[in-house]
């Protein structure tokens, strides 16, 4: 605000003019002012003199009128100063300011309601992905079991037959037992073992040894003797059944010389193991 | 010194009565007290300057709480009652503050 320390009383003040010339207290006065404070200049009364003679001044009726007109602007102030303090902030907001904040209150609710959606949706496809993972992996197991009761890499257990043939005379040949393993195929086995050691797969060929009936065959890389002890794992009775038709593995090691029993335990454990399979030259043809 | 006493009385008043503000009066109430405000500094000038009068003052505070209160109404009617009451407050408060100038040089005279 233009100012000037340095003159201690000008009297007609550019910088207070405007205020003074637009309606307020002192306006009517301006005019006069000037002659009177020319002659009050020379008395000389300081403001200072000039508060202390207005404060001891003796109470009148303006005087009063005054007290009163200034009660009620101390009465408004306490008053609006409490009504902006309270607990309700937005009670003296005006209109249009409100309408301005609900507007902008309910733009950010919708923003935020949509980032919610966005979210939930985020997360329900998370959800769902990770459900499919798992699925997948379920499946990914059940085939890895069954790839791996098929390569003989595990030992396996169930119902099923144990067929015994005993040889007295060495009579037996691979052909016998080919023929009891491509029974047992096809009524349904599921794992087939012979003497406890040699697990008989997709792989596996049976011979007949370094000689004829010396009472060794080979199945797969093992070596076995006689009694030839058969465990298949399937239904027992289709399986029994297999074993005991006309013209089938029973007539045929009888017809060499052998007898066949068949026994139906509640359960067969097969517990050798196939020698992993290695490919060296077979590929997935796509 | 009633007039001061007048004063401390309103707002001792205000403060322990507590009334709530008519919803009709919300918006010109701090308008009101800000041209009252501008009232009473110009009086005290006046009153420092020697050229004090009762009656002007009473008509003065008057008519500035009514002139303010009228505009308010006035841009609230044509849609700009926030604008205009920033522009009422700036003037009242550059008033109030060239007047509290003229009030400091009369009792500090600096």
């Amino acid at each position: 605000m233009p100012d000037h320390p340095s003159t201690p009383d000008p009297v007609p003040e550019p910088a207070t003019g405007p205020a003074t010339g637009s309606g307020s207290g002192p306006v009517r006065h301006t005019e006069p002012v000037h002659d009177r404070r020319e002659t009050s200049r020379t008395s000389a009364r300081s403001g200072r003199e000039v508060l202390l003679t207005a404060l001891r001044r003796r109470p009148g009726r303006g005087q009063t009128v005054a007290g009163v007109l200034l009660a009620l602007l101390g009465f408004a102030a306490a008053v609006q100063v409490n009504a902006v303090n309270s607990d309700t902030p937005y009670a003296g907001t005006r209109r249009d300011d409100l309408v301005q904040l609900l507007q902008t209150l309910s733009a950010a609710q919708d923003r935020s309601s949509r980032q919610l959606a966005e979210l939930r949706a985020t997360r329900d496809s998370l959800v769902a992905s990770t459900d499919q993972r798992a699925a997948a992996l379920e499946e990914a197991q059940a085939q890895l079991e069954a790839v791996q009761v098929l390569a003989g890499t595990v030992g396996v257990a169930g119902p099923g037959v144990v067929i015994t043939i005993d040889d007295p005379t060495d009579s037996v040949s691979s052909l016998e037992l080919l023929n009891a393993i491509q029974e047992l195929r096809d009524a349904g086995a599921e794992a087939i073992e012979i003497n406890d050691t040699a697990r008989v797969v997709a792989q596996t060929a049976v011979g007949d040894g370094t000689s004829l009936s010396d009472g060794r065959l080979t199945v797969g890389s093992e070596t076995v003797t006689a009694p030839y002890v058969i465990e298949a794992i399937g239904n027992p009775d289709t399986l029994s059944a297999a074993v005991a038709f006309r013209g089938g593995l029973t007539d045929d090691v009888e017809v060499v010389g052998g007898t066949v029993t068949v026994d139906t335990p509640d359960e067969v454990r097969i517990t050798s193991l196939a020698p992993e399979a290695e490919t060296d030259f077979v590929q997935p043809s796509t | 010194m009633i007039a001061l006493l007048g004063l401390v009385v309103g707002v001792v008043a205000g403060l322990f009565f507590e009334p709530s503000v008519p919803v009709a009066l919300q918006p010109y109430l701090p308008i009101a007290v800000v041209a009252a405000l501008d009232a009473t500094f110009g009086a005290f000038r006046a009153l420092l300057d020697d050229i004090f009068d009762e009656k002007v003052f009473v008509v003065s505070f008057v008519s500035n709480v009514l002139v303010a209160g009228l505009i308010v109404y006035l841009g609230d009617q044509l849609g700009v009652g926030s604008q205009l009451s920033t522009g009422v407050v700036v003037v009242l408060g550059i008033r109030i503050f060239s007047n509290a100038a003229a009030i400091r040089r009369h009792l500090l005279h600096a």
